[in-house]
């Protein structure tokens, strides 16, 4: 049973989500996720642990060994990876159940979780599977169901939010299949170990440097790197309260993963960063990413909107570190991958104890929240200092390993935009803090009380993992380093 | 209870308290109580911790790893036995202090009130015994986010705006200064900690080192250094118990503390002295210590006199520490004392006047003395402490700074101390005067009804004025503590 945990990973919530759909009743295909996303995050707990003591596990799919067959292959970043996305999945699906009752019509709800649940498939198998088409058809199956997912919002701007991820997202997924088949012309193989070797073999090749690109212009715009982060900010704002605090927890991270298996696993530190010097165009973006994003964010009236430009802010501190191109830089944002789950996760889902209760995320309606509501926002608080980086926090530790690698290149000017950045994500928090603290809401209203304890719970379990794994941070770290040092071709 | 174990304890005993006063909310006479009480119990476990000094001890108390290398952990050490001690009793003094301004003065929200007091007194107590320096970050931030409800208490659009300051200033020059600074020293010197002798000596050149200074001094926003100052007068908006015990001592204290340990225990005072820009960060703190009294001369209202008058007063201790020698750091040291009781004593008589006569302006105060006199009594006593003269304890400190001044041969610095000790009499030494000297203003409606303020008030001014004058009579024991620092 162990021996086959990989496949499971994928296999459960792939057979749960035709189930969900079958069975037409809300409550019922709530419970069928619930399980599933429990199960799959006690999988992911059971690998990581397992990759941690034994070491990089590989999986042949149907007992046909690589590179003819598929497999599936998890090393300590998948493995820290998958974690992090089913737990994202296991504190959201249970808070899922009445927000999604409050914003989904009922005859939808069955088929909302089947698209959920196909999401979390798709995610998870992007992250468990060493074969590079697999990579692409897992992204498209997780994108398809994140269109139809964030196209259920209340708001019929959803629908052209969703449209306007489709469109994107489906010239990333194109840029990424153009990539894969060059090197597939070039090689004949699609399994990533073998890749690495046979693109290591075949030297200098025109064909392979296009693929290259392709690859990181596709996956960019899939991890929504500035300036191809357009489709994000309308998808976040308009999509159901759920959709967004798990897409905006897992979706972006799996993308970033998608881009540290490329470029560190298959293409080579030595081919991607001295070679192609990936590290100049990623670095500048990054850079301007974290600045202009963290600016738009603060001139944000929808508080969902706003959280969105911080993502594609945050989004930045990621792709910094992994720039950096050393081994603390890229454990910097490795952990920013799981800090930035937890934090956003977090944030979204007070904004959604707020659009429960409220019906409205724009600034004005926080009015008066901080004593109507007093739960949900001092969430909204903590997990706002957690994004601003206040010590025992997780933003803390993930900034001070971007800190960290910057200095230690001698780019001091980059550590002091980091905190510069920092300093704005202050004053985006702080504007919601002051109105939902010193301004009175409009009149008497008795029907805006604090929200239900099942919004309130999942939402807490979450806020208080910023503050836990902020104060002892030697596992994530510990994770993450080894995660580094192993990317890097070191020994971990 | 080990001392060690003590220490632990004397950082989360606030926390705990802060709980019960939420829990006794419904009844204030408890709630007061239980907070004059956590306050009394702390103290006397401060207390215990002297004889292990004395005797030598240095005991540890790791908390936990947060990241590899980088440790959550207390320790004791003068200095920061020294600021704790401060700070517990004047808790107790400023606890009872406050429930007589704050029931005299009908303050609303008084339990979310009590409770941020006590996060913020745990803050204090937590730097105070930092083991290290991510330790004290920590602790430096949680006050600064503990004291925002407090500035902003009133929630008027006038708070608001202050608070924004508040927060402003102070997160950005910590996160923006300090921490990175906390993060260069960390790669240069693989380590946090705070040891004698400093851990910086010979990681890098001097350049990068006097940079690194920089980044300390004004990275202690809360020392108030200029051009990072604006938050002190912007916070006077709070209820006048934050502004006596913690924008006159726990949080501006910790901003210099910030500045002294760093001197002492990272950098270390040899390696201070040759640093390029130690000395221009003392004319930069010279250069405050004036600015801030001249400013105070202009100010009418009385509590923005006299958070100007802490601004000046803070950068002595700056001053202090960036001489770089023994008698400039036991001066500092023993301004943090000296001040405290001298500036608390000022605030409370301030906040008294407020609640019984209400009056905010200096030029309003005539002959209010005759009605008040303790209180106006007890301001006088305090402003001499502040002035530096005896019979009060400032008079120690100063003359140890000066003589620091002169052993680094500063004799500009010695003119400046004077020059601003003959500013703060005058704009002190004002409103005693115009108190017990000048007649009451015919027009207005006063007399009837203003009396002496309420006697939770009195005896705590009492407390701190007498204590101002056995500072005098008695400095040693804090003499002490500071040359076991410099030792």
């Amino acid at each position: 049973m162990t021996a086959h945990l990989p496949v499971l990973q994928v296999v459960i919530p792939l057979l749960a989500a035709p189930l969900c759909a079958l069975v037409r009743r809300g409550r019922i295909a709530w419970g069928i996720a619930l399980a599933t996303s429990w199960t799959t995050f006690w999988i992911a707990i059971q690998l990581l642990a397992r990759v941690r003591s034994e070491g990089p596990i590989s999986y042949a799919l149907g007992g046909w060994p690589a590179p003819v067959g598929i497999e599936y292959r998890i090393d300590l970043v998948s493995a820290f990876v998958l974690v992090i996305v089913t737990g994202i999945g296991a504190v959201v699906t249970p808070y899922a159940l009445k927000s999604v009752e409050r914003e989904i019509e009922a005859a939808k709800i069955p088929l909302f979780y089947a698209a959920f649940v196909l999401c979390l498939t798709g995610l998870l198998g992007i992250t468990v599977t060493g074969d590079v088409f697999n990579v692409f058809v897992f992204l498209e199956i997780s994108s398809l169901s994140a269109y139809a997912l964030i196209g259920l919002g209340q708001d019929r701007r959803a629908l052209t939010a969703a449209f306007q991820y489709l469109i994107m997202g489906s010239i990333g997924a194109t840029f990424i299949v153009i990539g894969i088949g060059m090197m597939y012309v070039m090689t004949g193989s699609l399994n990533m170990a073998d890749l690495s070797v046979l693109l290591a073999e075949l030297g200098p090749n025109r064909t392979i440097v296009v693929a290259f690109g392709f690859l990181t212009v596709g996956i960019s715009l899939k991890l929504a790197l500035f300036p191809l982060h357009l489709w994000l900010p309308n998808a976040y704002t308009y999509a159901p309260s759920t959709v967004t605090a798990f897409i905006a927890a897992t979706a972006t991270k799996v993308a970033v993963y998608m881009l540290l298996r490329f470029f560190f696993t298959i293409f080579g530190v030595v081919f991607s960063f001295d070679v192609m010097q990936l590290d100049r165009v990623l670095l500048p973006l990054a850079l301007i990413a974290i600045v202009t994003m963290s600016l738009v964010a603060i001139f944000q009236t929808n508080v969902k909107r706003m959280l969105a430009y911080s993502s594609v802010a945050q989004i930045g501190y990621m792709i910094l570190g992994i720039s950096l191109a050393s081994v603390t830089g890229l454990t910097g944002g490795i952990l920013h991958l799981f800090n930035h789950a937890l934090i956003k996760g977090s944030l979204f889902m007070a904004m959604g104890c707020v659009m429960y209760r409220v019906g409205s995320v724009e600034i004005d309606a926080m009015r008066g929240l901080g004593k109507k509501m007093p739960w949900t926002m001092a969430a909204f608080v903590a997990g706002g200092l957690s994004l601003i980086g206040v010590p025992l926090t997780v933003g803390f530790i993930s900034k001070w390993y971007l800190i960290l690698g910057a200095l230690e290149r001698g780019w001091w000017p980059v550590a002091a935009l980091i905190l510069t950045a920092s300093l704005m994500a202050v004053v985006y928090i702080w504007r919601v803090v002051e109105v939902a603290y010193f301004q009175e809401g409009p009149g008497e209203d008795s029907s805006i009380v604090e929200a239900p304890l099942a919004l309130l719970i999942p939402t807490w379990v979450l806020v208080l993992a910023n503050f836990y794994f902020g104060i002892d941070a030697t596992f994530t770290t510990g994770v993450a380093g080894a995660a580094a040092r192993s990317l890097m071709g070191l020994v971990p | 209870m080990s001392p060690a174990l003590i220490l632990g304890v004397a950082v989360v005993l606030p926390i705990v308290g802060a709980l019960i006063i939420l829990a006794l909310g419904k009844w204030p006479n408890a709630r007061d109580a239980a907070g004059i009480i956590t306050a009394g119990v702390l103290f006397t476990l401060v207390l215990r911790l002297v004889e292990p000094i004395r005797a030598g001890l240095r005991p540890e108390y790791p908390i936990l790893e947060v990241l590899p290398g980088v440790s959550l952990s207390l320790k004791l050490e003068p200095l920061g036995l020294l600021f704790a001690l401060v700070a517990s009793f004047l808790w107790i003094v400023t606890a009872l202090y406050a429930v007589g301004y704050m029931r005299g003065h009908h303050e609303k929200n008084q339990t979310r009130f009590f409770a941020f007091f006590a996060l913020a007194i745990s803050g204090a107590i937590g730097v105070a015994f930092a083991g290290n320096l991510f330790t004290l970050f920590a602790f430096y931030e949680a006050i600064t986010l503990c004291t925002f409800p407090l500035v902003t208490h009133h929630g008027t659009p006038e708070a608001k705006k202050a608070g924004r300051v508040y927060l402003g200033i102070l997160l950005s020059t910590s996160i923006g200064f300090q921490l990175l600074a906390i993060i260069w020293t960390w790669q240069l010197a693989g380590t946090l900690d705070f040891r004698d002798g400093g851990i910086l000596a010979g990681t890098a050149s001097n350049g990068v080192l006097s940079v690194l200074l920089i980044l300390f001094v004004f990275g202690a926003g809360k020392a108030a250094v200029m051009p990072f100052h604006r938050w002190l007068p912007a916070a006077m908006v709070a209820p006048t118990p934050v502004s006596a015990l913690l924008h006159a001592v726990a949080v501006v204290k910790v901003g210099v503390f910030t500045i002294l340990k760093v001197s002492v225990y990272v950098f270390g005072v040899d390696l201070l002295g040759t640093l390029a820009s130690t000395m221009w960060l003392a004319w930069v703190a010279a250069t405050t210590i004036i600015l801030g009294s001249l400013v105070a001369f202009t100010k009418d209202n009385l509590k923005a006199r006299l958070a100007y008058s802490t601004i000046s007063q803070l950068s002595y201790i700056v001053l202090g520490a960036l001489l770089a020698n023994e008698m400039g750091i036991i001066g500092g040291g023993m301004h943090i004392v000296m001040h405290a009781f001298g500036k608390i004593t000022l605030f409370f008589a301030a906040g008294a006047v407020l609640v019984c006569a209400h009056e905010k302006d200096i030029s309003r105060m005539h002959g209010l003395g005759r009605t008040m006199p303790i209180t106006f009594g007890a301001f006088f006593v305090g402003a001499l402490s502040i002035i530096g003269v005896p019979p009060a304890g400032g008079a120690w400190s100063k003359w140890f700074l000066g003589m620091g001044t002169l052993e680094a041969g500063q004799v500009g610095l010695l003119v400046v101390l004077m020059v601003s000790s003959l500013l703060s009499l005058v704009y002190l030494l004002e409103v005693p005067v115009r108190a017990f000297f000048s007649a009451p203003p015919e027009d207005a409606h006063r007399g009837d009804g203003i009396q002496e303020a309420p006697w939770p008030v009195l005896v705590a001014m009492v407390i701190t004025a007498v204590a101002t004058l056995a500072l005098f009579l008695n400095p040693g024991p804090f003499y002490e503590l500071m040359s076991m620092v410099v030792n």
